[in-house]
C-alpha cells in the first residue's frame, strides 16, 4: 500500500511546480486563519483571567475542607491520594477505565494489520540482543532491581507521601522494560509475556471495580470504605486506598506495557511487497 | 508577578498551537498536542496555589498547616491520565497513516487523496 502511495509521488514530482505553489498558499491562508484565531483567544483569555483570583489568593473552600478532614477522617496522610482515591473514588474508576480503553483501541488499531498485511521482519525464533554494548546492558540490567523497588515504595507508600498507584505503575512499568532493553529481542515469539500484561491490566481494572462493589455490599454504597482505617503515619492505614493504590498501580503498568509493546512490534514488522 | 504562571499557561497553549498549525510530521504535531495540553496542568496548579502553602501531605507538619488545593493536584493527576491516553492513540493513527501514505507529512496525504 505504502510502496503505491511513494511512486505516485514520485510520479507526480516532475510537473510538482504548480502543486508546490498551491501548498504554499495553503500554509500561507494557514497561517493567516492561526494568527486571528490566536489574536481572538487572547482577547478572550486576557478577559477569563481578569475573573481569576490572583495567584495565591485561592479561597475555594471544598479543597481546604478536604485537605483538613483527610487525616481525622481517612487516617491517611496524603490529601491528595485520599482525594483521588476517596473523596472522589467514582471519578478515578472512570480515568482507569479511560486507560483500559485506550490500551484496548491501540491494539484494536495496531492488530487488525497485522493480521492481514504484515509478517515479521524476522524469523520468529531469532534471539538477538537488544543493545550492541555489554557494558551498557550490563548498566540497565543492575538498574532492573532498584527501579522496581522504587515501583513497588511509590505504590505502597501512596496514602502516607506523594505517590501512588498512578505514578508507582509507570515506575514499575519502566522497570519491566529496561528487562527487554538490556536483554535479548524476543521477536514475536510465543516467550514474550503478552499474556501476563494483559492479565495485569485485567486484575488492575477489575480489583478496583470490585473493591468499589465490596464497599457496596460491607459498606452499603459503591467505594465506601468497608476496612479499618488503621493508625495514621502507618503503611497500614486510610482503609481500602492501599488496595486501590495497588490495583491502580497493576492497571498502568499493564495498560503501558501493552502499548510500548504493540509499538515496538511496528518496527519489527515488514510490509509483505517488500520482503 | 502574580499573574505569571497564567502567562506560562497562555504561552504553553499558544506556542503548542503554533507548532500544530506548522507541524509537518505527525509525530512531531503530537508532541506538540501533548505541550498544548500541559498548559492545561499549569493553569490547574497555578489556581489552586495559595501564598505560604505547602503540599497538601501531612506526613510530616501538622494537619492545620495551611496547604495548597489538593483538588486541582487530583484533576492534574486525571489530565496527565487522559493526555498519555491521547498520545498513544493519535501515535497509533499515526503508524496507520504512515502505512497507508508512506509519509508523515500531512501536507503530501492531503495531496495523495486528490
Amino acid at each position: 500500500m505504502s510502496e503505491h502511495g511513494q511512486r505516485a509521488v514520485r510520479e507526480a514530482s516532475p510537473g510538482a511546480g504548480q502543486e508546490q505553489a498551491r501548498l504554499v498558499s495553503s500554509e500561507r491562508f494557514r497561517m493567516v486563519l492561526f494568527g486571528a484565531g490566536v489574536l481572538g483567544f487572547a482577547a478572550v483569555l486576557v478577559w477569563g483571567l481578569g475573573g481569576l483570583p490572583d495567584f495565591g489568593d485561592f479561597a475555594g473552600r471544598y479543597g481546604q475542607y478536604l485537605a483538613h478532614t483527610t487525616v481525622p477522617a481517612r487516617h491517611a496522610t496524603s490529601a491528595v491520594s485520599v482525594t483521588t482515591f476517596d473523596f472522589r473514588g467514582v471519578d478515578t474508576l472512570v480515568e482507569e477505565f479511560i486507560l483500559f480503553t485506550a490500551a484496548v483501541g491501540v491494539v484494536a488499531l495496531l492488530r487488525v494489520q497485522r493480521a492481514s498485511e504484515e509478517v515479521p521482519a524476522e524469523p520468529e525464533s531469532t534471539r538477538r540482543p537488544t543493545a550492541r554494548s555489554g557494558a551498557l546492558r550490563s548498566l540497565i540490567t543492575a538498574l532492573v532491581a532498584p527501579t522496581l523497588v522504587l515501583g513497588v515504595d511509590i505504590v505502597l507508600h501512596g496514602h502516607l507521601t506523594p505517590g501512588g498507584g498512578f505514578q508507582g505503575g509507570v515506575i514499575l512499568m519502566s522497570a519491566l522494560f529496561l528487562v527487554y532493553l538490556g536483554g535479548t529481542h524476543l521477536g514475536l515469539g510465543p516467550l514474550r509475556p503478552m499474556g501476563a500484561m494483559e492479565a495485569a491490566e485485567g486484575v488492575g481494572a477489575a480489583g478496583f471495580a470490585l473493591i468499589g462493589l465490596a464497599g457496596l455490599i460491607i459498606a452499603g454504597a459503591y467505594l465506601q470504605n468497608f476496612l479499618p482505617f488503621g493508625a495514621p503515619s502507618h503503611l497500614v492505614s486510610g482503609g481500602a486506598i492501599p488496595l486501590l493504590n495497588i490495583a491502580v498501580g497493576l492497571e498502568v503498568m499493564g495498560a503501558l506495557l501493552i502499548l510500548a509493546a504493540e509499538f515496538l512490534d511496528q518496527r519489527l514488522l515488514m510490509h509483505r511487497g517488500k520482503l | 508577578m502574580s499573574f505569571l504562571p497564567y502567562a506560562v499557561a497562555a504561552w504553553l497553549f499558544v506556542i503548542g498551537l503554533y507548532g500544530i498549525v506548522t507541524s509537518r510530521n505527525l509525530v512531531h504535531l503530537v508532541v506538540c498536542l501533548s505541550v498544548v495540553q500541559s498548559s492545561t496542568y499549569v493553569l490547574l496548579l497555578a489556581i489552586g496555589y495559595r501564598s505560604g502553602g505547602t503540599a497538601p501531605i501531612f506526613a510530616d507538619v501538622s494537619t492545620t498547616t495551611k496547604v495548597v488545593d489538593p483538588i486541582v493536584a487530583t484533576l492534574t493527576l486525571t489530565d496527565v491520565v487522559v493526555e498519555a491516553t491521547v498520545v498513544a492513540l493519535l501515535l497509533a493513527l499515526a503508524v496507520q497513516a504512515h502505512r497507508r501514505f508512506g509519509t508523515l507529512d500531512p501536507n503530501e496525504m492531503g495531496a495523495l487523496r486528490g
